[in-house]
Order: structure tokens, then C-alpha cells, then sequence
């Protein structure tokens, strides 16, 4: 048994519920035992207690896209260098995509990661299973295997299902164990050998363009297979602002599809790519600065559903060439947090939106008892300090990996802690 | 052609700010115009009995070509070695997956052979930006993927410029494979810097994406693009373009955008066609306009040894500065 832990004076936020004021919360047991919004709670004997001076009160972030170099890479991110950037950036689960080596599409694997991510991470792990054996999109996996032994919902990771038919029995099967079904819309031809956003900017720099259409279209077409077989479907993430009208069309009928966003397409648009860049090459590409205010829009409005980092470790090795042959992606664990905040300081996103994006709507689009302050609730907590000033240096940086696409960047918030299962896991330190 | 300019010897020039020539975009109008003038001394150079100077005597210059070119390595080995420079060949043969690995490492083992000048060619946009970034010595571009060619730009602007008198209130349309052509890029924005008007004349499968916002008219039509222009700017069809997914046929695409005198006929008549080569004739250009006496192509093949040696002299010149 430990200690129960009393954080008191704090700003809770708690999006579920929509709270936004001064208070207090129990944690007893790993659990959040009582929520004290309007009086005094009363103190346990033995209590630890943290006076939080005002600073927000949020659940721990659920980030549903990253992936992580174990097993097979473990040189660009392991299970325990994930788990501690996460932490250091307020991400108390992520969901682990199925892309490594061997890939996560079989029963024994996801058995493994979670029970080495127990051992050797800070945050909870939450291993995504393939669709397709070995993510080559001919064959499905064992889905019924794979959600027994843990597997939380079904991706094929960076890659995008180009058989139609294949993609219709997929949903139509994981709607029979009603898994999510999380899907990255990207038309394989249609973006052909393009490495960046199709416009004036790609051709100045002799680059080959990826249209917004290699988006729009299967985005489209998985709406309507969705919509057929009745699965919980997830667009992993939507760049284009046409896909944010395609979106509205397809909520409006159907309660059951949502939709993904990379912090990276909210904070960033194709300029920042300057001259070859290759921080900035990333899949979605990212698009021009009408694009990045749709989504902006699309998200204010409820027609995105949820913000992750997109966590993509890549040695220098691969990053360290011309922009067209260089690995696509970007970290993203410890900067999730603090870019989104920027949204929030800019004006352009209010507090409980953002912070909903990565706590509530990932927890239900999941299945997860997390990302919400309730009685009863595991205390996932992470208290955060808005105004914090930080900057982002490779030194900072805990990921195995540098390739951050906010080398260097100004920060304004940051957490000072946190609590998964009640334990403090991280705890941020001036020295 | 007309006589060269009078505007001084050599080293006349106040010295040249740019430690390397990797794009047009890079450059200010006046050390465009500053290239041009200088490399029109080198003309008078590249013309005497005796072709020497020794401006960059004791200098090394390093041809780095990742992808083989003969015309345009032995151009800027002609253009080193009459300056006097240490010139050394170097082709790199690369599978596509070792390219960027190669690049790095070859940059970094060049480098300690202490080199004055690199010039590297090379099949990816940015990659000659990013080996300069890794070497201490001047780096050219000879062209980086789709991206740049600064030197045929300026060879071209040199040539125009020898034929028509001046640059000024010229209309130049450049015609062909628009989308995957660096010579396109780097003319276009030479030009624009020299505000030359300019045209580009393609099938909308060899447009780039966003044309229509840089500083150009964009046709469809050939004859309707060379209405009235000066300067006719053929580019080379690459023949796996015409496989019927970007072009139907070889044959569609001479009968549209092939340069033969009906088409010319609309450029005004005293229009010169160019060519930066090699030439698809029958493909891209009817062989009797080739070799007619509107075609200065043989002209650029001249012009670009002089620029090269005005790009080598003022780079170097600049590094002896510092």
C-alpha cells in the first residue's frame, strides 16, 4: 500500500466533465479517490501532500500514435527511452504502433510488449496490432488473438491499405470484436514518389509534390466502407482541409468515425521544410498555412477528434541526406504538450479543447478508464505549469533519437509532474 | 556574333561575396550581371591561340559527378584547366540506396584532400546544398536533381545577351518538360532577377505544381506561347516521359510541342533557338532548325566554358580575400 497523495490548490482541468477551477484531488490506491471542487477534502492520516499553487490539474495525456524502435531497433528508441520522454512531456499511455521489426501482428508479440513495457516503462504502453501480417496489406491478422491478449486497437501503422476489398473485410471483422480500427488514408500512386506538400513551394525546390488528393480519396472511401461494415473507424490523421469537410459529411451520418491530427499539422505548415530541412519531412506531409488553419477549425469545431505526437525516432544516419531520400518523421513525446500549448497562448485553441483532444476523446475512442479526474479513475495526473518558459535542445532531449522538428524552438509551458497510477514518475528539475 | 564588351581586364571586378554557387536564388541582380561581365572576358580568353591563364594556378578543383555527364564535366574541366587549376575527375556510380551514404561520406574523405573547389552533380534536389554544408572549400552545383543549374543559366543569359545586344525587353519561352527540369528552374529565376519576361509552353503532365504564382506566363498551346517572343529555350525530353503515362507517344508530343518552322513561324523572326543538350532531334526539335542558323546551341557550348571559368575565377578570387 502506498501513501495517499492529496494535491491540493490546484487548477483542475478536467475535459470530460468540463471542469475548470480551483480544487483538490485524493489519490489512494493508484486510483483518484475523491475530487474536491467546492470545500475542503479531508486529509487522510499519513497523506503526502503537494500544494500545487495554482498550477493546472489535467489527466495524464494519451498520445495514439507513436512508434518506438523495439524490437529491432533499439538504437533510434526503446520501450524505456519512450516511456521516459513521454513522461518528461505529461504522456502518461501511448498507443505503440505495430511498425517494428518483427512487426506487431501476432498474438506472442503484443503478450511481450506488454509485459516488457511493465518492466521497463514509466508510461503505459498500449500496443496497436497490425491489420495486415507483416503490414503488407494482403492478409489479415488474428484479430480476435490479437484483442485477447491486449492489443487495444488495430493499425497498420505508417503504412495505408491500397485493396478496397480487403480493407471492407477488414473493418467489416474487427466491427465483429468492436476494435477500434485506425487507418492512415494515404493513396499509394497519388503520392507516387512525391516527399513533400504538391505546390509552388515543392517546385521551387525541385522537389516532387504529394497532392492533397492521395489524402481526400481514401479518406473518402474508408468513410463509406466504414459506414458499410459499421466499425469504429479512426483516421489516424488528416492534413488537408479538404479532409476536414469530408469529415463533417461523414460525422454527420455516421457517430462512429473520428478523426486523428498530428500536433506537427496544427503547429506547422510546408515552409518550415526551408531549404531541405529533413526534421520537416514527414508523412503526412505538411501542408500550406490555409491547410494548418482548417484543421485548426476542423478541431475547434469537434470535427477532429484527437491530437498525438506522430513519435517517429530516426538516426541521423537516415535523416542526414538529400530530402528525397531521407526517412520521413519526427519525435515528438516530450514537445506534444508544450506545441499544443502554443495554440493555446496564440488564441487560436482554448485550454479544455486541446487538452481534451489528448486525454477524453483518446480514452473513449479506446476504451480507456483514463484521461479523465473521476472518482474511481486511475490517477494518471499531470500537473503544468502554462507559462513556463523553456527551449528545446538536443541536450534536453531523453528520446533515443534528435530529429525533432522543434530543434531549438521557444517553448511556453511545460509539466512538473507526473503521476501515473499515483506514483510520480516525473518531476521536473531547474538544476 | 557581336564583339565582347570593354569592360576591362580581369581583376577589374570588385571580389565576389558567395563562397559557393548553389542556386540563382541565392544571387543579387548585380553579381548575376557581375558573372555575366566577367565571363565575358573569358571569352576573348577561351579564343586565343594560347588558352591559359594562371589564375588558379596551384589551386585543385574536384569534379564530383553522382550522375555521369559528359558535356558538362568536360566543360568545367576545360574552364579549370585553363585557368591553370589542378582539375581531377572523379563519377561516382551509386545504387539508389547507397546515394545519400555516399554523399556524406565521399564529402567528408574529399574534404580532407584539401580541395579549393568541388563541383558536384548530383540526382537529388539539395544535395549539393547539404555536401556544401560539409566541406571547407568553395562547392558549384552542376545541377541537383530538378532543383538547379545556375551555370547553364547563366551560359544562357550569356548567350542571349551576346545575340541580341542586351537582356533587357526580351520575351524568352522556355518549352518542354517544365516539371522535372533544374535548367527550367534556374533560368527562370536568372531571368526574373534580370526582369526578363519570360513563358514557359508544356502539357499540363510536364507543369510543375503552383507555375502559374511564380513570375511567368503558363501556356499549353505552343504556337500561341511563342507569339512574338525573342528566345526560344528548348528543353530535352526524357524518353521515359513519353510511356503513356506522362505523354501518350514520342510521336503526340512532337506533333504538339515539337519545334519545327510552323511553330517557329509565330516567334518573331528574328528569334534564336537554344538547346542546353543533348538533343532529342525529331523529339523535342525538327533537326533543320537545329542546325539552321537560329540555333546559337553550339554558342552555348562556348558561353558555358566562359562562365565556368567567370564562376571559378570569382569564387576562388573570393576565397584568396578571406
Amino acid at each position: 500500500m502506498t501513501r495517499p497523495l492529496l494535491i491540493e490548490n490546484a487548477r483542475v482541468v478536467d475535459p470530460a466533465t468540463g471542469t475548470d477551477q480551483i480544487g483538490a484531488v485524493l489519490v489512494e490506491d493508484g486510483l483518484v479517490s475523491d475530487v474536491a471542487l467546492n470545500g475542503p477534502v479531508g486529509v487522510p492520516e499519513g497523506a503526502e501532500v503537494i500544494n500545487a499553487e495554482g498550477k493546472v490539474l489535467a489527466p495524464g495525456l494519451i498520445d495514439m500514435r507513436v512508434f518506438v524502435g523495439e524490437p529491432g531497433k533499439e538504437y533510434r528508441e526503446t520501450l524505456a527511452s519512450a516511456g521516459a520522454a513521454a513522461v518528461a512531456g505529461g504522456i502518461t499511455s501511448f498507443v505503440m504502433m505495430p511498425d517494428t521489426t518483427p512487426v506487431v501482428d501476432d498474438g506472442a508479440l503484443v503478450d511481450f510488449l506488454i509485459r516488457r513495457a511493465e518492466a521497463q516503462s514509466p508510461a503505459r504502453i498500449l500496443p496497436a496490432a497490425a491489420i495486415t501480417k507483416g503490414l503488407a496489406g494482403k492478409e489479415m491478422t488474428e484479430f480476435g488473438l490479437l484483442k485477447e491478449a491486449g492489443a487495444v486497437c488495430f493499425t497498420d501503422g505508417g503504412s495505408s491499405i491500397q485493396s478496397s476489398s480487403l480493407l471492407r473485410n477488414a473493418m467489416a471483422y474487427a466491427a465483429n470484436f468492436d476494435m477500434p480500427f485506425v487507418h492512415l488514408p494515404a493513396d499509394a500512386e497519388l503520392v507516387g514518389d512525391g516527399v513533400m506538400n504538391s505546390g509552388l513551394f515543392a517546385t521551387v525546390l525541385g522537389l516532387r509534390g504529394i497532392p492533397r488528393e492521395a489524402e481526400t480519396i481514401p479518406l473518402a472511401r474508408d468513410l463509406q466502407l466504414a459506414a458499410l461494415t459499421g466499425v469504429r473507424y479512426h483516421a489516424a490523421q488528416i492534413s488537408a482541409a479538404a479532409s476536414a469537410s469530408i469529415m463533417t459529411n461523414a460525422k454527420a451520418r455516421n457517430t462512429k468515425v473520428t478523426a486523428g491530427i498530428s500536433i506537427n499539422n496544427l503547429c506547422l505548415n510546408e515552409n518550415d521544410i526551408g531549404r531541405y530541412r529533413t526534421y520537416f519531412k514527414l508523412n503526412p506531409p505538411l501542408r500550406s498555412e490555409e491547410d494548418r488553419l482548417a484543421m485548426i477549425e476542423a478541431l475547434r469545431t469537434g470535427i477532429i477528434d484527437t491530437i498525438h505526437s506522430d513519435h517517429d525516432p530516426q538516426d541521423t544516419e537516415v535523416k542526414r541526406q538529400p530530402f528525397a531520400e531521407a526517412s520521413k518523421g519526427a519525435i515528438g513525446l516530450e514537445t506534444l504538450l508544450a506545441a499544443a500549448l502554443r495554440l493555446v497562448h496564440s488564441g487560436e485553441v482554448d485550454l479544455l479543447t486541446i487538452l481534451r483532444a489528448m486525454t477524453s476523446r483518446p480514452a473513449e475512442i479506446l476504451g480507456l478508464k483514463s484521461g479523465r479526474i473521476a472518482k474511481g479513475a486511475p490517477a494518471d495526473l499531470i500537473l503544468i505549469d502554462l507559462d513556463y518558459p523553456w527551449q528545446v535542445t538536443e541536450r534536453s532531449i531523453r528520446s533515443k533519437s534528435r530529429n525533432t522538428s522543434f530543434e531549438n524552438a521557444r517553448m511556453q509551458g511545460k509539466v512538473m509532474r507526473t503521476i501515473v497510477g499515483g506514483k510520480t514518475v516525473f518531476e521536473h528539475s531547474d538544476a | 556574333m557581336p564583339q565582347v564588351t570593354s569592360s576591362g581586364r580581369a581583376g577589374d571586378f570588385p571580389p565576389f561575396q558567395q563562397r559557393h554557387l548553389i542556386s540563382i536564388a541565392d544571387l543579387q541582380q548585380h553579381e548575376i550581371v557581375d558573372l555575366l561581365d566577367r565571363a565575358e572576358q573569358m571569352i576573348s580568353v577561351s579564343r586565343q591561340e594560347r588558352k591559359s591563364l594562371a589564375t588558379l594556378a596551384g589551386k585543385t578543383q574536384i569534379n564530383l559527378f553522382f550522375e555521369p555527364s559528359t558535356r558538362t564535366q568536360s566543360s568545367f574541366e576545360i574552364a579549370g584547366k585553363r585557368l591553370g587549376a589542378m582539375v581531377v575527375n572523379m563519377s561516382v556510380k551509386t545504387s539508389s540506396v547507397t546515394k545519400g551514404e555516399t554523399l556524406i561520406d565521399t564529402a567528408a574523405t574529399l574534404n580532407a584532400m584539401r580541395p579549393d573547389v568541388l563541383i558536384v552533380r548530383h540526382s537529388a534536389a539539395g544535395a549539393v546544398e547539404l555536401l556544401a554544408q560539409k566541406v571547407g572549400c568553395s562547392v558549384v552545383n552542376a545541377g541537383d536533381g530538378a532543383h538547379e543549374h545556375p551555370t547553364q543559366a547563366l551560359l544562357d543569359a550569356l548567350t542571349i545577351r551576346n545575340h541580341k545586344g542586351t537582356l533587357a525587353g526580351l520575351t524568352v519561352a522556355i518549352c518542354g518538360d517544365i516539371a522535372n527540369s533544374r535548367v527550367a528552374r534556374s533560368n527562370l529565376l536568372l531571368l526574373g532577377a534580370l526582369n526578363v519576361r519570360t513563358r514557359v509552353i508544356a502539357p499540363k503532365t510536364l507543369l510543375p505544381a503552383g507555375i502559374e504564382n511564380l513570375a511567368t506566363e503558363v501556356f499549353t498551346d505552343m504556337e500561341e506561347g511563342l507569339r512574338g517572343v525573342d528566345v526560344v529555350m528548348m528543353l530535352r525530353l526524357q524518353h521515359e516521359r513519353a510511356n503513356g503515362k506522362m505523354i501518350p507517344s514520342v510521336r503526340e508530343y512532337y506533333r504538339f510541342y515539337g519545334l519545327d518552322e510552323a511553330k517557329l513561324s509565330h516567334a518573331k523572326p528574328d528569334a534564336i533557338v537554344m538547346h542546353p543538350g543533348p538533343m532529342n532531334r525529331g523529339v523535342e526539335i525538327d533537326p533543320a532548325i537545329a542546325d539552321s542558323e537560329r540555333s546559337v546551341i553550339t554558342d552555348q557550348v562556348e558561353m558555358g566554358v566562359a562562365v565556368r571559368m567567370a564562376v571559378l575565377d570569382a569564387l576562388l578570387a573570393a576565397r584568396n580575400e578571406q
